[in-house]
């Protein structure tokens, strides 16, 4: 497929900032079966961004502003072409080996629910990779997904206890489980186009994991939709949590409060349709 | 819990007649001088250190009460041949954790080669995956090294624990030396002890050394703080004085442009090393604990585009790791290729089965400790358990081996100590400073010595009654008579 991508993040600041630093992670690079044709991000303010690769290969920019600060306008605009492998990623950068993916973070370590959840799934037979699709519809099965990110950032122990969250909550769940079960698992950070034109524009980015399969090498697992990506995602970054994948983080200096505005909108494009 | 048949590092071993003649003079010197006197030094001296404000946790422990670590007269001595080859282990030792640092940083060899097991470094909390890629001015890491040894007979000594964060105590050092030249100089006519006030000042040069725009004594360096409330904070403040660098914190500093700036009343100017006082977890919220107060936003990117140098580098907590300490042999071997010059604590690793079979055959003379446990739990000294106890511990160890190493009960050395009921030996530790820069390994004559100052203890944690001593170091020219 031949995806357009527009992400559009703005930030409003009740107070003017003496300062914002941003470090953003939202280029995504060319591999097996996803070639980025173009990629920019704009900024609508003087700005200076510096591009660098950081320890997980991701590519990340950053941002830094002198204020005063009263608002930031970011746009990623991009147009890729992506195959449908059934969820394996072969070529993508990362220059870690998978046994850096075995370790639990504060935000994924295991707890009592997690435990049972895995302890629900210990009868289900079969090789590791039937296993773990076995995990993922399980994940998948424990609430709806929401379309709108969680507005905090919640370990997995306090998403199970709730028992709701986004496409974020959703693949911690996952990666907790799959170290927990002893595969190597990571976050990653993307987009999903959908075909039903009134899910085109999103609030948020789609977050998912990948798990090292034996045999298999890295696999993409979506538990919010039950499936391993095809050619409908497109992956940008990846960490131990969302934390080391998160599209921006971000620190300011200067008083009062943030409104943050996000804007997604993934779409053929045009020239697929003239093919 | 000690045995009395330990070393004595000024009286020599036990029953001994000979004793250390080269030491006569400080015994004679113990004995002539009336203890009421030296109780009065002490006490001058401690009077002395809390008037300057030290009163810091030496370890990281969280010491909530304002107070000093007790200070005791009676200096340790070590002769220039012994230290002479302790240097030598030093610098083999913290050349060896530099090497190793930048190795799994880059190209992970030593992981590749199989001489430690790949997931205990890369699944280890304390390995810093979105540093991976780092290359640091001259590819040094841990800029500043405290080691901890033991000794246990006239030329056994042990390595501890190897503190490659940002260790503490130096400051101990030098204060604990000008207290003993003010209220003992009759000792500095007797013995010619090496001057360790250039401490300061070999800091600054390696400081210096690492600058990545080079400049050398122009270069500016600063020393990070987390505040005033921090424990350490004297300490942090006289560094920098001595130092004449800036004492800062965190809202001093901003990253522009991949650099980092210091601001001051002429405008911004661009700082080219950090001595950072601050963990890892807390330097950057961009990258590490979001929450963090103390950071600043982009240092990281700063380091990681080799326009700054942090000192020590973020990550290097992977090389003190007690996971990772039973390897040092190894690891030593592997990047120095000869053998480790200073030893390790014996140490079984009870997720080996014929390590697990002896440690469970001796529980009663070992130390079980839990390889990801800190502060004492998780910890079985086995010469002094109960039978529960042990019999708890051999259950656990079964269950769960891999979580385990186990050590001897080491006799620790003891020095002359100043007691209630006059002098008496007390076990004693040692932590000498390694300065790593561009120009090599510099080790000031001298460190910090903890001792026990409760009877038969071998705990020398200011928490439990650990107490410090000045640590002379000879010249190794004639003695005088």
């Amino acid at each position: 497929m031949r995806l357009l991508i527009q992400h559009e993040t703005e930030y409003h600041y009740t107070e003017p900032q003496a300062r914002v630093v941003q470090l953003l992670r939202m280029t995504p690079s060319s591999h097996i079966g996803q070639n980025i044709v173009d990629w920019r991000i704009d900024v609508d303010c003087d700005a200076r961004l510096k591009q660098s690769t950081d320890g997980f290969g991701n590519i990340v920019s950053m941002l830094y502003l002198a204020g005063p600060v009263e608002r930031i306008g970011l746009r990623v605009t991009g147009e890729v072409l992506t195959e449908d492998r059934a969820g394996a990623v072969s070529g993508a950068i990362d220059p870690l080996p998978p046994a850096v993916y075995r370790r639990a973070t504060e935000l994924t370590g295991p707890c009592e629910a997690l435990l049972d959840l895995l302890r629900d799934h210990e009868g289900a037979k079969g090789d590791a990779l039937s296993r773990i699709h076995g995990l993922n519809s399980a994940v998948c099965r424990l609430f709806p997904c929401k379309e709108h990110r969680s507005t905090d950032v919640r370990s997995v122990g306090e998403v199970l206890e709730a028992r709701s969250g986004c496409s974020m909550d959703m693949a911690h769940v996952l990666i907790a489980a799959a170290r927990a079960d002893g595969f190597p698992a990571r976050f990653v950070t993307g987009y999903i186009y959908r075909e039903d034109p009134d899910c085109g524009h999103r609030e948020a980015p789609h977050f998912w994991a990948e798990i090292d399969v034996p045999e298999y090498g890295w696999i993409g697992f979506d538990p919010a939709n039950d499936m391993c990506p095809n050619d409908h995602y497109v992956r940008v970054a990846q960490g131990l949590d969302f934390r080391d994948a998160a599209p921006i983080s971000g620190a300011r200096v200067g008083g009062g409060h943030e409104v943050l505005a996000i804007g997604v909108d993934v779409s053929l494009s045009q020239e697929q349709y003239q093919a | 819990m000690a045995g009395a048949d330990a070393f004595d590092e000024i009286r020599g071993k036990p029953g001994d007649p000979v004793g250390r003649p080269e030491f006569a003079q400080l015994l004679d010197w113990m004995e002539t001088t009336p203890p009421a006197e030296l109780d009065r030094r002490q006490k001058a001296a401690e009077a002395a250190f809390r008037q300057l404000g030290i009163t810091f946790a030496v370890y990281g422990e969280e010491e909530s009460a304002e107070r000093i670590i007790p200070f005791d007269i009676v200096p340790r001595i070590f002769t220039a041949r012994e230290w002479a080859s302790l240097s030598e282990g030093l610098v083999q030792r913290v050349e060896a954790i530099n090497a190793f640092l930048a190795d799994i940083y880059g190209p992970r060899r030593i992981l590749a080669d199989g001489v430690l097991p790949e997931e205990l470094v890369l699944a280890n909390p304390q390995f810093r995956p979105v540093l991976a890629g780092a290359k640091p001015p001259h590819g040094v890491f841990a800029h500043i090294c405290g080691i901890d040894l033991v000794r246990t007979g006239p030329d056994e000594f042990w390595v501890l624990e190897d503190n490659a964060r940002t260790p503490s105590g130096v400051s101990y050092m030098l204060e604990n030396r000008e207290a003993m030249l003010r209220l003992c100089p009759e000792l500095f006519e007797q013995f010619d002890v090496a001057p360790i006030d250039s401490y300061p000042d070999a800091l600054l040069e390696t400081l210096q050394s690492v600058s990545p725009r080079g400049r050398g004594a122009d270069a500016t360096c600063v020393l990070l703080t987390p505040g005033h409330f921090n424990s350490a904070f004297y300490e942090h403040s006289f560094l920098a004085d001595s130092m004449g660098i800036e004492l800062v914190e965190a809202a001093d500093l901003e990253v522009d442009d991949d650099k980092v700036w210091m601001r001051t009343i002429e405008g911004r100017v661009q700082v080219d090393v950090i001595y950072r006082r601050i963990d890892d977890d807390y330097l950057d919220p961009l990258v590490f604990r979001p929450d963090s107060l103390l950071g600043v936003p982009g240092i990281v990117a700063a380091y990681m585009a080799g326009n700054v140098a942090l000192v020590n580098a973020p990550g290097t907590g992977i090389a003190d790791d007690k996971a990772i300490y039973s390897y040092m042999p190894e690891i030593v071997k592997y990047y120095s290729g000869g053998d480790a010059k200073l030893p390790n604590v014996e140490t079984y690793r009870c997720r080996e089965p014929q390590a697990l079979r002896y440690t469970l055959d001796n529980l009663d003379k070992l130390v079980v400790k839990l390889v990801d446990g800190s502060g004492g739990y998780g910890m079985l000294v086995g010469p002094t358990a109960t039978r529960a106890q042990i019999e708890e511990f051999r259950a656990a160890l079964i269950a769960e081996p891999h979580r385990y190493i186990a050590q001897p009960t080491l006799a620790l050395s003891t020095v002359p100590t100043l007691t209630e009921k006059g002098i008496a030996p007390r076990h004693v530790d040692f932590r000498p400073f390694v300065l790593s820069g561009g120009k090599g390994v510099t080790i000031t004559p001298g460190g910090l010595t903890r001792v026990a100052l409760r009877e038969g203890s071998l705990v020398v944690n200011s928490s439990q009654g650990g107490g410090t001593k000045d640590s002379l170091i000879l010249t190794g020219q004639e003695e005088r008579a």
